[in-house]
């Protein structure tokens, strides 16, 4: 397979996902700014969502202050910002296009489609039933692809380099809504009830689509370290740290078997999963949950650019 | 200009043969429902992504080619004419170049003369003396077609450098049958979808002699922004072979190899869809960021098929089309079985002066151009464009070529007011391989869709047409 094939596969997966993100973050943000500031607190949910999305700084050298309808339009139409909805989708789309001939019928579509369509919303103030709409319709065009991919698509290395595109963006945006929160989770914020920093774990745990999964798993009330064990340790919780590792190592053992080769990229993606294996939540925090995540996010960095520079030059 | 002739027979209450069926469909099908459909075809182009870019035109960067959902119908006898008429056509454009860049018989039989060969920019003194694998120097020809009467078909040119269309036949037939299943399999329609197969097995039989037992081909685009992208990859997907940019290869000792997730990879036949001067930096133009450094040097050692070849050019150049049936003659020893369009070479003083005097009825294209720009069509044209164009033809007459304003024929086509004719041309493609020639039956009919225009190029608001071949 070309390298520039395996590169385009690659980040069209990891566009989708990210686009997923910033319309999961929109949606935190929106349920918490509704809120009554005594139960969301002070802090500006908005900024908090432009943070999870690395695009805090680049907000600020065109934008005095993160308000609601400012922060909106850029996480979700600015194309001048790399990770919005509208950005991600395009570049999506270009890079499916570029390789329309490794993508199946139903996969061209589903994104193909989604970038038609999201020409509905674009270019006007975003209501904020319009925005829910967005929302959904994005969450649903993420589906779209990957549910086509994973029923339609072969299982060699086209599909296993999608996979990894999603997976690695999985792995950072889960880390960074962690990494932008951990403050709340910390034992220092624990409280019984409805108090402020419970409603910002539910928070947490909605951005990931994991509230209801949490209760399955654990049997009880919304507690930090719970939320924190679920997003990076349990592997059962599909967008957790743990889970999206033992994927990227899994689908880079495929391609070595495939190709009847192991490489760095293969080495380094089974030592990040030992470590989280081996680890407990105890130990995380007691060594910092800040200092785990940033290093847990440069590691994820590196593995993206050992792949790439393994397969996809 | 004459009354066109209507394929169906729309003019008068005749119909024509193959068209009964089809008439008799039209006329018990309600309006409401050809609308219906013509928008479903519509919504079907758009989703699947068939569009072409349109250069110059930022607004429509993706557009879908306005398709027509009446088809066009041939007979069998009629096709076999035509079939055979255009094997013989490429079966001479072929000898044509392998004798130009060979020995040069036809120039010193003075069949053509040497200047226009050897002085024409489409000439590659590159290629002079270079024997391509297997004589075949244009496995993939689109030969545009007109229609004026019952009895004739005419060239209207030879496309010999990169012809597009062919996926725009292909995909027409998927969406007609998905749209009027009853009507095709009323008429049981001669399939298109083996050009494809055909494609490979001509591609695979002129690999280089040096190439391991199953050849590596690939299709080489210029990339996403090429007005024929969809094609490409098209191709491409429906061969199961890679499509490659040209950063996507590199040569090494005269060979070609791709870069693959699994290090460099052979390639032996590469189906490209990039001009020629474009195709090596090291050898045309040098600018060129979209070819492949030391791809020439790897072609004339042998290590790979080009198709088309290099040069190509020469054979569809609208001056050498002039003297198409001279060298039909001159390599069979045949009349040619498809005629020309009369042609007056502005080069010629007493043709000049004809041109001159009449451009007003005339269509006067320039002999490098191609898509329809860059010509003009006399009828259609105010005075002032006339006079402007006069002054550029009387200092340039080498780079212009005059015909009758042809009534090309016309097809019953669905446009707003409902059914009316419309004026037609066809491309069918025709494959050269080591192994024979194969002509796929039908093709792309283009459709001029605004009443009464005569320009059916997709880049100046033509359309396209299923073409059906169907028993008489």
């Amino acid at each position: 397979m070309l390298s520039r094939t395996a590169d385009s596969l690659f980040w069209f997966s990891r566009y989708i996902e990210r686009a997923e993100n910033t319309a999961r973050l929109l949606e935190a943000a929106g349920r918490l700014s509704a809120l009554p500031t005594h139960y969301a607190g002070s802090t500006n949910e908005w900024e908090s969502a432009l943070s999870a999305t690395g695009a805090l700084h680049q907000y600020y050298l065109t934008h005095e202050a993160a308000t609601a309808d400012d922060v909106v339009s850029f996480l979700a139409f600015d194309e001048g910002n790399p990770s919005s909805i509208k950005s991600c989708v395009q570049a999506a789309r270009a890079n499916a296009r570029a390789v329309r001939t490794a993508l199946t019928l139903e996969t061209w579509e589903a994104i193909n489609d989604t970038w038609l369509q999201l020409r509905r919303f674009d270019n006007r103030p975003l209501s904020r039933p319009l925005l829910n709409e967005l929302i959904g319709f994005v969450k649903e065009a993420s589906l779209q692809v990957d549910g086509s991919a994973y029923r339609t698509m072969l299982r060699t290395d086209n599909y296993f380099f999608m996979r990894l595109g999603t997976f690695i963006e999985r792995a950072d945006s889960t880390a960074r809504i962690l990494d932008v929160k951990y403050h709340v989770l910390l034992p220092a914020g624990e409280r019984i009830g409805g108090g402020l920093d419970y409603i910002q774990w539910r928070s947490i745990l909605r951005s990931v689509s994991a509230l209801t999964s949490y209760h399955w798993v654990y049997r009880e009330n919304v507690k930090p370290w719970l939320v924190a064990d679920l997003l990076i340790l349990r592997k059962e919780m599909p967008r957790s740290l743990s889970n999206c590792v033992a994927n990227l190592v899994s689908f880079l053992d495929q391609i070595a078997v495939e190709y009847g080769q192991q490489g760095p990229a293969q080495r380094m993606a089974r030592h990040i999963f030992a470590r989280l294996d081996n680890a407990r939540i105890e130990d995380v925090f007691q060594s910092g949950l800040h200092e785990f995540l940033t290093e847990f996010i440069a590691d994820v960095n590196e593995l993206g650019m050992t792949i790439s520079k393994q397969y996809l030059l | 200009m004459a009354e066109a002739f209507d394929e169906m027979g729309l003019v008068g209450d005749t119909c024509r043969e193959p068209y009964r069926t089809l008439k008799a469909w039209l006329d018990a099908t309600p309006a409401d429902l050809l609308q219906h459909r013509a928008a479903e075809a519509e919504a079907l182009f758009r989703r699947i992504g068939i569009t072409f870019a349109v250069y110059g035109d930022a607004q429509a960067q993706e557009r879908v080619i306005p398709f027509d959902i009446v088809p066009r119908i041939i007979g069998a006898a009629e096709w076999k004419r035509l079939a055979a008429g255009l094997e013989q056509r490429v079966r001479v454009i072929n000898m044509f170049l392998s004798d130009v860049y060979g020995k040069g018989e036809a120039v010193r039989a003075g069949i053509i003369p040497a200047d226009i060969v050897y002085t024409n920019p489409a000439y590659r003194p590159e290629m002079a003396g270079f024997k391509v694998p297997h004589q075949i120097w244009t496995p993939i020809s689109g030969i545009d077609i007109v229609r004026i009467d019952e009895n004739d078909f005419y060239v209207l040119e030879d496309n010999v450098r990169t012809p597009s269309g062919v996926s725009y036949m292909v995909e027409n037939r998927e969406v007609m049958i998905r749209l009027f299943p009853d009507l095709i399999s009323e008429y049981r329609v001669a399939p298109v979808d083996g050009y494809v197969d055909d494609l490979l097995d001509t591609l695979v039989s002129i690999a280089p002699p040096s190439a391991p037992g199953e050849p590596t081909v690939t299709v080489l685009t210029p990339g996403p922004f090429n007005s024929a992208y969809y094609e490409h990859s098209f191709l491409a997907d429906k061969l199961g072979v890679e499509l490659v940019e040209g950063r996507d290869l590199f040569v090494r000792d005269n060979i070609v190899y791709m870069r693959t997730t699994q290090g460099p990879q052979r390639v032996d036949v590469i189906y490209r869809r990039i001009d020629d001067d474009y195709l090596d930096p090291l050898v045309f133009r040098p600018d060129s960021a979209l070819g492949v450094p030391g791809l020439m040097a790897a072609y004339r050692a042998g290590n790979v098929t080009l198709a088309n070849a290099v040069g190509t050019g020469i054979a569809d150049d609208k001056a050498v089309y002039t003297y198409m049936p001279d060298l039909v003659r001159f390599y069979l020893g045949e009349e040619t079985i498809l005629k020309n369009v009369d042609t007056w070479r502005c080069r010629e003083p007493d043709a000049l002066a004809y041109v001159l005097e009449h451009l007003d009825e005339l269509v006067v294209k320039e002999v490098r151009g191609s898509g329809g720009y860059g010509m003009l069509v006399g009828p259609h044209a105010d005075k002032a464009t006339i006079a402007t164009f006069a002054k550029k033809l009387a200092a340039h007459p080498d780079d212009f070529i005059a015909q009758p304003t042809l009534a090309l024929s016309t097809c019953p086509t669905f446009v707003e007011s409902g059914l009316a004719p419309r004026h037609v041309d066809l491309r069918p493609f025709v494959l050269s391989g080591a192994d024979g020639i194969r002509v796929t039956p039908g093709g792309l009919t283009r459709v001029a869709l605004k009443d009464g225009s005569l320009v059916v190029n997709s880049s100046q608001g033509g359309g396209t047409k299923d073409t059906w071949v169907v028993d008489s």
